[in-house]
C-alpha cells in the first residue's frame, strides 16, 4: 500500500472477530495511546511496534499483520499487558496473531525466529528444560546460521555456562504428556 | 481649611521598589490642608484599612487620599472603609502611583517626584469634593427572554418560578428550538422530545410567562431595571385567539410539497402549517411565500387564487389580511438565548471565508447530509418514521461514514474554534445507526475525540468498543459521487494508511454557528459579539452569563458552541442573576452622573445631541400659574453613564459631572 495512492480498505471482519474467538480480546478497546510500545524492550527491533500491530488488527489488515516479523520478536514479558490502561492485553494478542500466522502458513515467521522457537520447544519436550548446548546446535542446524556468535562459546564454556551433558528434570515424563495432550487437541504433532 | 489624610501604599514591592513611599508621605504631609500622612506595606489589608479608619477618628479628617493602585482595583475598598467610619465615601479618592507610576518607570528619584505630583493633584481635587449620595432607581421586575429553545425555556421557567414575570419571545412559529428536532440525546440516549415537550407546555401554561411566538425584538431602549422593548408579532394569517389547533386547514391545503424546515428539508409540509405535531403554541402559520393565495395576490390577480383553509376553518380563524403588529413591554432584565445554526457546506454564506466545501460537493451530493438531518432520520417522528433511509433512493445504508470537524477547527475556511458537541453526537449517531441497522458498519473520521463531560468519554468509548464503530484518525480529503455510492477518500494517521470507503451515506458534523441576524440583535441590545458572531460574556471565567451591558444576560449556544446540559446550566445561571437583580426593590448606582444647573441652562440641547446614551431629556419650567416659561435640559440619572461628553460640550458650562466638576479637574491639573 503506498501512501500517495488511496487503496480500498479490506473489510475482512474476521481478523478482529477471529482474535476475539481465539483469545477473548476486544481489540476495539485499544485507543492507541502507545504505552505498550513505549515500554516494550523489543520495540527498537520491531518493524511495527505493538500499538501499530494493534491498529492494523482494528483495521482488519490481515496480510500486513500476519506477515510482520515483529510478531516473532515479542518476548512475552507482558510489560505491555501489565501497563495497558484499557485492559487490552497486547501480549496475548501477539500470541494469538502468531497462532493465526502459523495456521495460515508456517513459513510466515522468519527462518531464524522459527528455528529458535522450534529448537527451544524441542529441548523442553526432550529434557523438561533447556539443554543449552543442544539448543545451540539444534538452532544452528535449523537456521543455517552456523558461525553466528561462535566466538562466545569458549568464554561461556570456561565460566561453566554451557553444560556438556543434558540434565533432565524429574517430571520429564509429565512434560512429555503435556506435549502429547496439546498435540492431541491441536490434531497435529508440535513441530520440532 | 481642609483636614485631609494621605495614605501611601508600598503594594509590597510593586510600588516600593521604584517609589520612596516614606518620602512621598512626608512631602504630601507638609502640604496645606493635610493633617495626616502615613505609608504602609499593604494599605488594602485589614491593618492598612484600620490605619485609615483610626486617622479619620483621631484627627477628624474631612477627606482621604490613598496613593496606591488603580481606583478600578481598590476604590470600593477604601470608600467602604471611610463609610464605615462615618465619612461620606465620595470624599475618599485614590492617586494611582502604581499603574501610572511605579510599574512604568525605572528611575527611583524621578518616579518618587511623579508620585508626589500625582498625590498633590488628587489632594487638591479632594479639597473640592462634595459629599454625594448613591442614586436609587426602581426596577421593573419583568424579564425578556429572547429565544425559545431549551436555554430560553429554562431561563424563563427559572425566572418565573422565582417570582419574576417573563416575556418569552421566539422567532419561529413554535418554541422548542433545535432540541425538539433531536432524536435521542447523549450520553444517556433518552428521547429528546420526551424530556423537552413537558418543559415547553410548562412554559406556555405558566401564569407568569407570556409567550410570544412568531415574534421578534424590534427595538430596545433604556437601561438596567428599566428597558423598553418593542416586539414585532409577525403576521401568522391565523387569529390565535380563535384557532383551536384542529389541523383541518392543513389537510385541505393544496400545496403539500414545501420542504419542511423542521425536517431539515427531508420531509414536506403544507403552506399553512405547524412545524411539528407537538408545537407550542399549536397554532398554524401561513407561509406567504408558498401560499397560492398570496402568490396570486403578488401577481396582481383580482380573483382569490385559493382560500381552502379559510373555507374549512369552523372558527373563522384564518385571516389573510392580518398585518404585523407591535407590543411594547417594560422589562428590568434581558436574557439572550438565540441559539445556533449549523454551518451549511453549500456555498451560501455572505462571508469572505465561509464559502462552503467544494471537496465535499457543496451540498450537491444527495447522500451527503448533516448531523441535524441524521437526527431527523433517526427520530421516530421523523420523515422516515425512524428508519435510516438515504435521501437519494430510500435504501437502507449498509456502510455509513461520519466526518467530524467539518467547518470547525479550520481557520483557512473561517472557523477556528471547536464546535464542542460534534464528537459526542457523532458517537451517538453511530450507536443509533447500529441499533437500527444491525448488519451495517459505521466509520468515523475524526481529529481528536473531545469527550470532556460526565459520562461522555465512557459513552464515546462504548460506541467504539461495544457498538462496533470504526474510528479512523484523519480528515477526509474529498467526497465523490460514484454510481450509487459516495467515495470517501481519507487517511488513518494511526496506521499511516490511506483509506477509501464506498459509503452508502455520509454524515457531516458541520460547525455550530450563531443564528443569522445575531449581529443586528446584538446591536439593538448594545452587547458585544466576537468575530464569529457569538455574544461576548463580560468575563470568560468569572462573569460567564453576563454581557458587557448591565442587565443583559446570555445563555446557551448564542455565546459559544454548547450542548444541552451546558445550555441549561447557563440558563439557570442567567436566571439566578436576573432574580438576584429583581430581589432588590431599587437599584443603587454610583452618583457620578451629569447634573444640569437649570437656572443657567439656555436650552440649546447641544448636550442632547452628543449624549451617546440618550440620557438628556427636555424639562418644562413653569411658573406658579402653570405657564410654560422655558425648556431646559435634564439628565436621566438612570441612563447617564457619567462619560462627561455633555460637560465638555455645554457652551455655558451649566452641566457638570458630579465628582468631576470643572473646578475639581482644574484644581488637580494646576497642582501637578
Amino acid at each position: 500500500m503506498s501512501a500517495s495512492e488511496p487503496v480500498p480498505t479490506h473489510h475482512d471482519p474476521s481478523l478482529s472477530g477471529e482474535i476475539n474467538k481465539l483469545t477473548g480480546l476486544n481489540v476495539a478497546a485499544c485507543y492507541q495511546c502507545g504505552k505498550c510500545s513505549a515500554g516494550c524492550p523489543m520495540a527498537a527491533e520491531m518493524p511495527r511496534k505493538p500499538h501499530q500491530l494493534l491498529r492494523l488488527v482494528q483495521l482488519n489488515q490481515r496480510q500486513a499483520v500476519l506477515s510482520d516479523s515483529s510478531l516473532w520478536l515479542c518476548l512475552t514479558c507482558e510489560t505491555c499487558t501489565s501497563r495497558c490502561p484499557n485492559q487490552v492485553d497486547p501480549a496475548r494478542l501477539i500470541d494469538g496473531l502468531r497462532e493465526l500466522a502459523f495456521q495460515q502458513d508456517p513459513t510466515l515467521a522468519p527462518l531464524k525466529q522459527r528455528a529458535f522457537h522450534q529448537a527451544f520447544l524441542h529441548q523442553i519436550k526432550s529434557h523438561g528444560r533447556v539443554f543449552e548446548l543442544g539448543l545451540v546446535v539444534d538452532y544452528k542446524l535449523k537456521s543455517g546460521a552456523l558461525l553466528d556468535d561462535a566466538l562466545q562459546a569458549p568464554g561461556m564454556l570456561w565460566r561453566g555456562k554451557l553444560a556438556l551433558m543434558p540434565n533432565n528434570i524429574e517430571g520429564k515424563a509429565e512434560v512429555r504428556r503435556i506435549f502429547e495432550a496439546c498435540e492431541h487437541v491441536a490434531g497435529e504433532e508440535i513441530p520440532s | 481649611m481642609s483636614r485631609i489624610g494621605v495614605f501611601v501604599c508600598h503594594c509590597g514591592e510593586n510600588i516600593g521598589r521604584t517609589v520612596d513611599c516614606a518620602d512621598v508621605a512626608q512631602s504630601l504631609g507638609e502640604l496645606p490642608g493635610v493633617v495626616h500622612a502615613a505609608d504602609y506595606k499593604y494599605m488594602c489589608s485589614d491593618p492598612g484599612q484600620q490605619l485609615v479608619k483610626q486617622a479619620i477618628a483621631d484627627k477628624q479628617l474631612d477627606g482621604v487620599v490613598v496613593a496606591a493602585c488603580s481606583p478600578r482595583m481598590h476604590e470600593k475598598t477604601f470608600r467602604r472603609a471611610c463609610s464605615n467610619q462615618g465619612m461620606n465615601p465620595y470624599l475618599c479618592e485614590m492617586a494611582n502611583i502604581r499603574e501610572h507610576c511605579s510599574w512604568i518607570h525605572e528611575d527611583r528619584t524621578k518616579a518618587t517626584e511623579k508620585a508626589i505630583a500625582l498625590g498633590r493633584a488628587i489632594i487638591e481635587k479632594v479639597k473640592r469634593n462634595q459629599p454625594l449620595q448613591p442614586i436609587r432607581i426602581p426596577i421593573e421586575r419583568r424579564a425578556l427572554v429572547i429565544g425559545g429553545g431549551i436555554a430560553g425555556i429554562q431561563a424563563a421557567l427559572d425566572i418565573a418560578d422565582g417570582g419574576g414575570e417573563v416575556v418569552l419571545v421566539e422567532r419561529e412559529p413554535s418554541i422548542g428550538g433545535h432540541m425538539s428536532q433531536l432524536s435521542e440525546t447523549f450520553p444517556t440516549l433518552d428521547c429528546s422530545q420526551c424530556i423537552l415537550t413537558p418543559r415547553m407546555v410548562e412554559a406556555y401554561q405558566h401564569p407568569r410567562i407570556k409567550l410570544m411566538a412568531y415574534s421578534e425584538v424590534d427595538a430596545v431602549s433604556g437601561y438596567i431595571g428599566n428597558f423598553n422593548v418593542k416586539i414585532r408579532h409577525k403576521a401568522r394569517s391565523v387569529d390565535d385567539t380563535k384557532c383551536n389547533g384542529c389541523g383541518e386547514c392543513q389537510k385541505v391545503c393544496p400545496n403539500k410539497k414545501i420542504p419542511s424546515e423542521f425536517e431539515q428539508g427531508l420531509g414536506r409540509r403544507t403552506a399553512i402549517y405547524v412545524p411539528f405535531p407537538q408545537a407550542v403554541p399549536n397554532i398554524p402559520v401561513i407561509d406567504r411565500q408558498n401560499c397560492a393565495l398570496f402568490k396570486g395576490r403578488a401577481k396582481g390577480l383580482k380573483k382569490q387564487a385559493c382560500g381552502k383553509c379559510a373555507e374549512v376553518c369552523g372558527r373563522q380563524a384564518v385571516n389573510f389580511d392580518q398585518q404585523d403588529s407591535f407590543t411594547s413591554v417594560k422589562v428590568g432584565a434581558i436574557v439572550v438565548a438565540t441559539g445556533y445554526q449549523l454551518y451549511s457546506i453549500a456555498q451560501k454564506q455572505a462571508h469572505e471565508l465561509l464559502q462552503g466545501y467544494g471537496e465535499y460537493g457543496y451540498g450537491t451530493i444527495p447522500d451527503v447530509i448533516d448531523g441535524l438531518q441524521f437526527e431527523r432520520l433517526a427520530s421516530a417522528s421523523g420523515p422516515t418514521g425512524g428508519k435510516i433511509l438515504r435521501p437519494s433512493d430510500g435504501k437502507e445504508p449498509k456502510k455509513i461514514v461520519f466526518l467530524s470537524c467539518i467547518g470547525s477547527r479550520d481557520p483557512a475556511k473561517g472557523i477556528s474554534y471547536c464546535s464542542k458537541i460534534c464528537c459526542m453526537y457523532v458517537a451517538k449517531h453511530t450507536m443509533l445507526y447500529r441499533h437500527k441497522v444491525h448488519d451495517g458498519q459505521a466509520f468515523v473520521f475524526y481529529m481528536d475525540i473531545r469527550a470532556a463531560g460526565k459520562g461522555y468519554d465512557e459513552f464515546a468509548r462504548r460506541a467504539i468498543e461495544e457498538e462496533g464503530a470504526i474510528y479512523l484518525r484523519g480528515r477526509v480529503s474529498k467526497l465523490e459521487r460514484a454510481s450509487d455510492v459516495v467515495k470517501v477518500y481519507g487517511t488513518d494517521t494511526l496506521s499511516g494508511e490511506n483509506i477509501v470507503i464506498d459509503a452508502d451515506l455520509v454524515v457531516l458534523a458541520t460547525a455550530m454557528r450563531p443564528q443569522p441576524g445575531i449581529e443586528s440583535l446584538a446591536q439593538k441590545l448594545s452587547v458585544s459579539y466576537d468575530a464569529h458572531g457569538f455574544i461576548n460574556e463580560a468575563h470568560p471565567k468569572l462573569r460567564p452569563v453576563e454581557t458587557n451591558t448591565a442587565g443583559i444576560f446570555v445563555a446557551g449556544a448564542c455565546q459559544a458552541p454548547r450542548d444541552i446540559p451546558d445550555s441549561v446550566s447557563m440558563a439557570s445561571g442567567a436566571a439566578t442573576k436576573v432574580l438576584g437583580l429583581f430581589s432588590n426593590l431599587e437599584l443603587e448606582r454610583e452618583p457620578t452622573v451629569a447634573v444640569v444647573d437649570e437656572a443657567g441652562c439656555a436650552g440649546c440641547f447641544h448636550c442632547e445631541r452628543v449624549c451617546p446614551y440618550g440620557a438628556v431629556e427636555h424639562k418644562d419650567i413653569r411658573d406658579r400659574k402653570g405657564t410654560l416659561i422655558r425648556v431646559v435640559a435634564n439628565v436621566n440619572k438612570g441612563v447617564c453613564q457619567g462619560c462627561g461628553t455633555c460637560q465638555a460640550t455645554c457652551p455655558s458650562k451649566k452641566v457638570e459631572l458630579q465628582g468631576f466638576t470643572d473646578e475639581q479637574i482644574y484644581a488637580a491639573i494646576s497642582a501637578l
